[in-house]
């Protein structure tokens, strides 16, 4: 039970969140009871040593001054486009008082210094600043303090005297300077002080500034390096064809002796579930494992998570939707069955969305090399290093100390990253490395990684509304009906409702006194997992989409609806009023735009991570299919660190869920996915992307999350645009389902 | 057979139908290029040939031989492929990064063959998938480019 330690205390320490959010906090709190997929036992050692040491103080663990007095810093949080190795350097060294520009950061080790997501260790759940904000801030103190002290002896004057400017220590009475790297070797030898005075905000340099990004020139010239880039010595490249559906194992090979002779093949083998090939390249690797004809046995009875060979999602998403009952309440207010029975007005609909891919350009990778002192070295991409050591010495049958991790540079991130088994390459490696005797880098096709990768679960949810005389609503009942990925990986409690589920349906602001909203779990067939934004990645779009709904058929516009609803919220009303401001004053339409198209908006409101965002899109309608012109997004994060990578985020939030919104659809057919490339599974192109308008109010309110909110709003700021225009509610996405030729005008 | 790559020549022992892909990155070492797809779907894998911005994943080494190829690791000797870097960073383009090479490929081959390119060129050129969605910061970064 002890196995989610690495990041299953969140709870303890997200007592300051935000209200509204309900993200994740249930299920790692409430992660204690079962825990399932990812259970794995980390050595008693390393138990010990994490009591002993409190995560986030110990300077040496992750600070490096260099003689030239730049910084080597070791973050907790991985880099994988969202910014937070350069977030890291401007909030430790706004404190450490040396520019962020001479930071060069890396992925730490595994290690109790890292904790810092509430005693366990994640890049995900839009966390990362905002809790180790203030503990970066003090470690940053407190080696500034180190090299103070330093700093006193070495020129033999009280530390009071002393101050510092970026990268030295300054003497004003003698007007001597001591450079940070002159000092760093004796100020490293110090205790680390108990209690550091932090720098006043209002005097920040860094913090709160548009600091330019750390990694934007290796980025841009190909040097930066993933762990599909790496090498070791005497590597062998492996290649792996899987079985069509999981479960499923290699059985015969009907032509083994002629894939052992193509070019560069080193050898063949058998792995649960897949069959691998080893040879000098990876292209020759691949060209031989797929040229290997494997007859593939049917899964065995009870074999866990075996693919279905008669699944379709289509029948899924039909069970889904017709699925009858209540459910489980997760939120009750008032009383909205009774509430719905006395209602002028009732209002209903059913909504769905689709599986998703992650789809990341970086396709997954492992490096593993067995060391000749018996650890285990991979180089793999990875959002929580101390789960996926602990799961590959479960796998090697070795301590999990004895497992050496890398992590890279994310080409990507999304949600993809997790400790997902099915999903990761690195068993395979750790396997193959083994066999061979000899290090191996497996990389994974993009088509076996369409067959594998873990999908943004399908979810339908049934609406039900009360409307008053006025039009106004007085009841909202809503019941979801499919599987959240946190009950999938974290445990999931029979009579309890998975958050993931029915985050974005539930803790909704809107005064509507009588409110019902739960779940009726049904197993999923597939392997789901965590996609950016999670549960709100859908539940926004159908919650924000059936409000207009509820507006419409209550005469009411739905954005003065929405700001009547929010009256006693005085942080989302203004938000809702800045989005209005800054696309120039609401108004729905359709109205006529200048180059002779009919347009509308659209607006959506939602509380992700902790951050709240109020969305409007402007769309017309063109050969068949949704524009979208603009987007306008406010978000509150409470306070911030750097506002162009609270803008780049939004951005790119915006073009995944207007990606998720048009597009995007993972079908089933006889167990097995339609698509296997982008071919098939049709990104958003740049032709398709819009522009994007963002601003940050900064409230105050607890920091909240960057790199997911911004995602939630827009399919239902889109689809809301899109439904005054053709004049029909859409309650199914993506929207390149619809044919609409012929509406526009 | 010989390889032309950013000006040096590589004697490359592969089969011809090899994509040129995978001789850059495992033959040579220069992993600068990206596979993204394998399909020319995504346009990471993007390089020069003669100038042209193509996609290395579905090009066979034997189609090449003899021909200038230039990658991303080349990209700061040549004086588009600078300006392209410089504005790059100018307007923070990358996030995760690893579809800039392509895009940064295909905006030098842009400017190489037009010089000052209007909105539709600067479209029609760069096609190049970003999971990240970079595609407003491409688009200023490619008009700034132009203008440098």
């Amino acid at each position: 039970m002890n196995d989610m330690t690495p990041i299953r205390n969140i709870e303890a320490d997200r007592s300051h969140d935000a209200p509204l959010n309900v993200s994740r906090r249930g299920f790692l709190g409430g992660a204690v009871a079962l825990v399932l997929s990812v259970a794995v036992p980390l050595g008693r050692a390393r138990a010990q040593a994490a009591d002993a040491i409190a995560p986030g103080t110990r300077v040496s663990a992750f600070l490096e001054i260099r003689p030239d007095s730049t910084v080597l810093f070791r973050s907790a949080f991985i880099e994988g486009g969202q910014g937070v190795f350069t977030a890291m350097a401007q909030i430790v060294g706004e404190e450490l008082d040396v520019d962020p520009a001479q930071f060069t950061v890396e992925g730490a080790p595994p290690g109790p210094d890292y904790l810092l997501t509430g005693g366990g260790r994640f890049t995900g759940g839009s966390m990362s600043v905002r809790m180790s904000y203030e503990t970066m801030r003090k470690l940053g103190a407190s080696a500034r303090r180190m090299l103070l002290q330093a700093a006193a002896t070495r020129l033999g004057v009280p530390i009071s005297e002393l101050s510092t400017e970026p990268g030295r220590v300054i003497h004003a009475a003698s007007g001597q300077a001591v450079r940070y790297g002159e000092i760093a070797d004796a100020a490293a030898g110090l205790p680390v002080p108990a209690d550091v005075e932090l720098r006043p905000s209002d005097s920040f340099r860094w913090i709160g500034k548009p600091v330019p990004r750390l990694d934007v020139r290796a980025k841009s010239t190909g040097r930066a390096q993933y762990a599909i880039d790496l090498k070791v010595d005497g590597m062998l490249h492996a290649a792996v064809q899987h079985s069509p559906r999981l479960g499923g194992e290699p059985g015969t090979f009907a032509n083994e002796a002629d894939v052992r002779t193509m070019p560069g093949v080193h050898s063949i083998h058998r792995l649960p579930g897949a069959v691998a090939v080893l040879a000098d390249s990876w292209w020759r690797a691949r060209r031989a494992v797929e040229a290997l004809q494997v007859t593939w046995t049917e899964p065995a009875a009870g074999t866990p998570r075996a693919m279905p060979a008669d699944f379709s999602s289509d029948a899924h998403k039909e069970m889904l939707k017709s699925t009858p009952g209540d459910g489980i309440a997760f939120e009750a207010v008032g009383d909205a069955a009774s509430a719905l029975n006395g209602a002028a007005r009732v209002v209903e609909a059913t909504y769905d969305a689709p599986y998703l891919v992650h789809g990341q350009l970086e396709p997954p990778s492992a490096i593993a090399r067995w060391n000749a002192d018996g650890t285990l070295e991979l180089w793999i991409p990875n959002q929580a290093p101390e789960m996926f050591q602990a799961d590959a010495a479960k796998v090697a049958d070795i301590e999990p100390a004895k497992v050496i991790i890398h992590s890279p540079l994310l080409g990507g991130f999304f949600g993809r990253h997790f400790l997902y088994q099915t999903a990761n390459p690195y068993p395979q490696a750790i396997r193959l490395a083994r066999a061979a005797g000899r290090p191996v880098k497996l990389v994974w096709s993009r088509e076996e990684e369409f067959l594998r990768d873990t999908l943004r679960p399908m979810g339908a949810v049934r609406f039900r509304a009360g409307l008053d005389a006025d039009g106004l609503p007085v009841a909202l009942n809503a019941v979801a009906v499919g599987e959240g990925p946190t009950g999938r990986w974290f445990g999931r409690q029979p009579d309890k409702v998975d958050g993931s589920a029915v985050e974005g349906i539930a803790g909704k602001v809107y005064a509507i006194p009588n409110r019902r909203v739960a779940q009726i779990h049904v197993d999923d067939p597939a392997i789901i997992g965590f996609w950016r934004s999670v549960g709100h990645s859908m539940n926004d779009f159908f919650y924000e989409t059936f409000f207009d709904e509820m507006a419409d058929a209550g005469q009411q516009d739905p954005y003065e609806l929405r700001l009547r609803l929010l009256a006693d919220s005085s942080r989302l009303g203004n938000l809702l009023r800045a989005v209005a401001d800054l696309s120039g004053g609401w108004k729905r339409g359709p109205f006529g735009a200048e180059d002779g198209t009919r347009r509308a908006r659209g607006v959506a409101m939602a509380s992700p991570f902790g951050s709240e965002v109020a969305t409007i899109a402007e769309v017309s309608l063109r050969d068949g299919g949704v524009v979208v012109h603009d987007v306008w997004v406010a978000i509150d994060p409470g306070s911030i660190v750097n506002p162009a990578i609270i803008e780049a985020q939004v951005n790119s939030a915006v073009a995944l869920g207007l990606s998720s919104a048009l597009l995007e659809e993972v079908v089933y057919v006889d167990g097995v996915p339609r698509a296997r490339n982008f071919d098939a599974y049709p990104i958003l192109p740049p032709d398709r992307m819009p522009r994007v308008h963002v601003r940050i109010v900064e409230s105050g309110a607890p920091m909240g999350g960057i790199g997911e909110p911004g995602l939630p709003g827009v399919p239902p700021a889109v689809v809301n645009a899109a439904s005054v225009l053709t004049g029909q509610r859409i309650r199914s996405l993506p929207l390149s389902k619809l044919d609409l030729k012929g509406i526009e005008g | 057979m010989e390889l032309s790559i950013n000006g040096t020549i590589h004697q490359i022992d592969a089969e011809p139908d090899t994509p040129l892909l995978w001789v850059l990155r495992d033959v040579l070492g220069m992993t600068g290029t990206k596979y993204g797809c394998g399909v020319a779907q995504c346009g990471a894998c993007t390089v020069l040939i003669d100038g042209q911005a193509t996609r290395s994943c579905v090009t066979t080494v034997d189609s090449v031989a003899g021909m200038a190829i230039t990658t991303i690791e080349a990209i700061e000797e040549d004086p588009e492929g600078r300006k392209v870097v410089e504005a790059w960073v100018a307007n923070q383009v990358p996030q995760c990064g690893y579809c800039q090479s392509g895009q940064v490929m295909a905006a030098t081959a842009l400017l190489k063959q037009t010089a000052q390119p209007t909105e539709d060129d600067i479209a029609g050129a760069m096609v190049n998938l970003c999971r990240c969605g970079t595609y407003n910061a491409i688009s200023a970064a490619v008009r700034q480019a132009a203008q440098a």
